[in-house]
């Protein structure tokens, strides 16, 4: 028992450390664990660390707090689980809850408005370049691009429930993968 | 009150959000937006302050909305119901790691899920394009030149096409946003 919750002292401060270094979001906190839990703890093998990415971006939720969660959980449990979970997270809740008590009173400054001006035309490349670069990566086909086309012109244009999008794509991928393995097998 | 529609709102960005970061944007333009609780442009503003402080979109969202409609309590429970969702699935995915890795169902529904997030992206982008290219009126800075936005944009393009870091990105977006501003022809 002793052990255990020195574990999962470590494991609270090594994602502790893990959530207040990455920034621009999940991809660029893989790296970090290679090294901090794999390399440094020992705690996983390399190869675990693919799984751990495979598996963060086929559930639900940012991938910061998958791969903490499924990391704890392997290491030491469900209590594991919820110290790395809460490391992730405490750093990034703690600046934006200071954050959160200067933004509004800084953006009514002319400055600060038009500084957003130019920051939002900057956002606006960096989503752009995000994606192109999940563009990429996605699988390619007719049904895919099919989908791809149907979610798009559904959200943007039709003003439809994004959930409900998320549900039918899931529906198609389902049917069209089952049918394909169908014809495959005669 | 308000803050259990915080936790249930958040919950269910948390629990429809596939593959982390980005991907999220439509749901919150939805769900926030509707409620009234951030508008378009400073949701944008916001994405940008996420991006260089640490810590997912996810966390970072949920505390600021939080924080500005219910203080400490307010930012928890946004908080917790953005993370919640993502926390349970993965400590039922590590315990049945085996039968999910190798399941015909998870990968049919993910391969139609990868193409929707992309297209539910592209939504999001045209919508912050709406803000930087077409802003509505209070938020429109009389006079602020239209061919601005669109340098920068242009600009920062290219520059994330070279990889410049993100980080760098919105600081200079930023400086070219004020000198934009303070120079325009009166």
């Amino acid at each position: 028992m002793r052990t255990d919750l020195g574990k999962a002292r470590l494991l609270f401060w090594t994602f502790f450390k893990i959530g207040a270094f990455t920034f621009c979001g999940g991809y660029a906190m893989i790296p970090l664990i290679q090294r901090e839990v794999a390399e440094r703890r020992c705690w996983l093998k390399d190869g675990d660390i693919l799984d751990i990415v495979a598996i963060a971006e086929s559930t639900p939720g940012p991938i910061a707090i998958n791969s903490a969660t499924f990391v704890g959980y392997q290491v030491c449990g469900t209590f594991g689980a919820f110290c790395a979970t809460l490391g992730v997270v405490l750093p990034s809740f703690l600046v934006i809850y200071v954050i959160s008590f200067v933004l509004r009173q800084f953006s009514q400054l002319l400055v600060v408005q038009y500084a957003f001006n130019g920051i939002r035309a900057g956002v606006l490349a960096l989503l752009l370049k995000a994606l192109l670069s999940m563009y990429r990566q996605s699988p390619k086909g007719a049904v895919a691009y099919a989908i791809m086309a149907g979610a798009f012109v559904l959200t943007a244009f039709c003003g439809v429930d994004a959930v409900l999008v998320i549900l039918a794509s899931a529906a198609i991928g389902l049917a069209a993968s089952h049918m394909a393995k169908r014809r495959a097998a005669e | 009150m308000i803050c259990l529609e915080l936790f249930v709102t958040f919950f269910k960005i948390g629990l429809f959000t596939i593959g982390g970061g980005y991907a999220m944007l439509p749901l919150i333009q939805a769900d926030v937006q509707a409620h009234g609780w951030m508008t378009a442009e400073e949701l944008v503003n916001f994405i940008a302050v996420s991006e260089s402080t640490p810590g997912p979109f996810a966390v970072n969202v949920s505390t600021y909305v939080g924080a500005e409609l219910a203080g400490l309590p307010g930012a928890l429970c946004a908080t917790l119901g953005a993370v919640l969702p993502s926390f349970l699935i993965i400590l039922l995915v590590a315990r049945f790691y085996a039968a999910f890795r190798s399941s015909a169902i998870i990968s049919g529904a993910m391969s139609g899920l990868r193409p929707a997030v992309i297209g539910m992206i592209g939504a999001a982008a045209v919508s912050v394009g709406q803000t930087v290219f077409a802003p509505d009126g209070v938020q429109a800075l009389a006079g602020y030149p239209l061919a601005c936005s669109l340098a920068i944009f242009v600009l920062m393009a290219f520059l994330t096409h070279r990889k410049l870091h993100p980080i760098a990105i919105i600081l200079l977006s930023a400086l070219l946003g004020i000198a934009a501003g303070y120079l325009r022809p009166m």
